[in-house]
């Protein structure tokens, strides 16, 4: 029986590489293995130039008409709607369309699809553990994005409007921090609503549900801080999505104080390793119960 | 399972009838997408939620700005609700071509062809999203209930004005979406490129137009008629003058202007078809 073949590995925590790595594998080899696996993610993205092209495309429609929104708001609200100037409005949005597809908060079902076909078999029976591979994919394909996805939108928004410009210098670091951990925490998400499938075997209403809550409670639509207070506290702390999208965003535009900023990033790196242990977990339930379907 | 066959003669010899055939596809759709019952239920259940989202955008903006471009949140309102209703019932019609890049892509398209149906009527009746019904139906209601929370003046011409303004609305969303799938004949990565104008499209019709500026005004509010899927019939609706100082009666050629995108759509889809080479997969 090949699920009893496919027992697997414990998962090891693909964002933070000195962890001790199990003991069979040396740390060299753990490193180069999930190196190799990244730079596959982006390799394969980078076929598809055509789809760069046409996303980048759509990123800057949206941004363009979003930009024209906000300014609106700026306009109509008497200067600072949800505490932010035009200038660091305009930014978001801009920004946002970048970080939109690197975040990739939507569309992911991959692993769903190779669950219901019963090709996970085969993930299963590769010397690396399936949560390790594809994470290391995911980094691939968010450094693919930031290449080929996030430069065009955000250099627009630079060319043909006043963008805020951030004036700490510590703003840039904890900013490519803070998108590390939107992406592992993305990730995270879309992985354990895939696992889903292991039991209702189409995780179509799972995945909906995930698209529900991305779109309406990470700041895609506008910043959280347009809401109540209460509402807004109940979304950052009792949900993950705005460590995919709006965390980011504020400290690229410094919405915050430098300390604020870096408790923001704290907050994204608990909910990444909540996720992400929370997935190594299901999984290993969800093996632990599998049929493969023959076939 | 004999039942359809009984249904095939019925409908006339060895051939059904386009009709029954179009009928058996969809009743085929309807019993797989509910084989997972627990997925398909969550599915629909949230789909419906999901344009509710949208208009809690607009009121979210409204909680930091009084008024949007001279508007103010019943005029917006009224246009989100307009152009989100004519969304949804196109989505829920012809949204699944879609899938026509999937299709050209893995040679399924082959398949589809050489039937003896209309390719579009397949691919429309192949994958009919009945999960979407529902989103469809709340539209409606949410229409309705903004409708009334804006308090308009009633004449029987605005009475018809409100009926056939979002389905003249779904009717242009529906030939944007044919006709931007079928760029996929050409560009098989299209998918996104097409995004921009069916969900970008949305997203302008959303709010009204003088907020943009003038180059997406030209195209997207009249090169591509989305002034006319919210923010015209809005005006008329409303009785107010545009900034913009288009004539009143201008809401009225709504049904043109679909009309002219249809025409348009089938154009550019049929072109496709003669131009679509298997990919031999």
């Amino acid at each position: 029986m090949p699920s009893a073949a496919a027992c697997p590995k414990p998962a090891s925590d693909p964002d933070a590489a000195p962890d001790p790595p199990p003991p069979p594998i040396p740390l060299s080899a753990a490193v180069r293995r999930f190196a190799a696996l990244a730079a596959a993610g982006f390799r394969r993205h980078s076929t598809y130039r055509q789809a760069t092209v046409a996303g980048v495309f759509t990123n800057v429609v949206f941004g363009a008409m979003l930009a024209a929104v906000m300014s609106a708001v700026v306009a109509g609200g008497g200067g600072r709607p949800g505490g932010y100037t035009g200038a660091q409005l305009v930014t978001y949005v801009w920004v946002g369309q970048g970080l939109l597809s690197v975040s990739h908060m939507w569309t992911w079902k991959e692993l769903a699809d190779r669950i219901t076909s019963g090709d996970v078999a085969a993930d299963l029976l590769r010397p690396v553990d399936p949560l390790t591979s594809y994470a290391a994919a995911e980094l691939g394909r968010a450094a693919h994005a930031v290449l080929g996805r996030f430069i065009a939108p955000v250099g627009v928004g630079f060319a043909f409007y006043t963008m805020y410009v951030p004036h700490e210098a510590a703003t840039y670091p904890l900013f490519a921090v803070s998108v590390v951990l939107a992406v592992a925490v993305s990730f995270a998400g879309r992985y354990l609503v895939n696992l889903t499938a292991f039991w209702l075997l189409d995780a179509r209403g799972p995945l909906a549900a995930w698209g529900l809550f991305a779109a309406s409670l990470s700041g895609v639509h506008f910043p959280l801080r347009f809401l109540p207070e209460w509402a807004q506290w109940l979304i950052w702390l009792g949900t993950p999505f705005p460590c995919v999208f709006q965390i980011p965003l504020d400290i690229a535009v410094e919405r915050t104080a430098t300390g604020v900023a870096a408790a923001t990033v704290a907050l994204q790196l608990c909910w990444g390793t909540a996720l992400m242990a929370l997935c190594a977990a299901v999984q290993r339930r969800a093996l632990r119960r599998l049929v493969v379907q023959g076939g | 399972m004999a039942d359809p066959r009984r249904e095939d003669r019925r409908a006339g010899g060895h051939r059904p009838r386009p009709a029954a055939a179009y009928a058996h596809l969809v009743r085929a759709q309807a019993r797989s997408q509910g084989q997972y019952r627990a997925s398909f239920l969550l599915d629909a259940g949230l789909s419906a939620l999901l344009s509710l989202v949208e208009l809690a955008a607009v009121l979210a903006v409204f909680r930091v700005t009084p008024e949007l471009g001279g508007f103010t949140l019943r005029e917006v309102l009224l246009t989100a609700a307009l152009c989100e209703f004519g969304f949804q019932l196109a989505d829920l019609l012809v949204g699944n071509i879609e899938r026509l890049a999937i299709y050209v892509r893995t040679g399924l398209m082959d398949a589809v062809l050489v039937r003896p149906l209309s390719p579009l009527g397949q691919l429309l009746a192949t994958d009919l999203p009945f999960r979407k019904v529902g989103r469809a139906v709340q539209d409606a209601v949410v229409y309705v209930v903004v409708l009334v929370y804006a308090d308009l003046d009633w004449t029987p011409a605005r009475a018809v004005l409100a009926v056939i303004a979002p389905v003249a609305a779904a009717a242009l969303f529906a030939a944007v979406f044919i006709a931007g799938a079928s760029v996929a004949f050409w560009w098989i990565d299209s998918g996104e490129f097409a995004n921009a104008f069916t969900y970008g499209g949305r997203t302008f019709a959303q709010y009204p137009v003088p907020l943009y500026p003038s180059w997406l005004r030209g195209t997207f509010a009249y090169g591509l008629g989305f002034a006319f899927a919210g923010y015209q019939p809005m005006l008329a609706l409303c009785g107010r003058s545009d900034p913009l100082g288009t004539p009143a009666w201008l809401a009225w050629s709504m049904p043109v202007v679909a009309a002219i995108a249809w025409a348009a759509a089938i154009a550019l889809w049929r072109t496709g078809i003669r131009h679509y080479r298997s990919t031999g997969s």
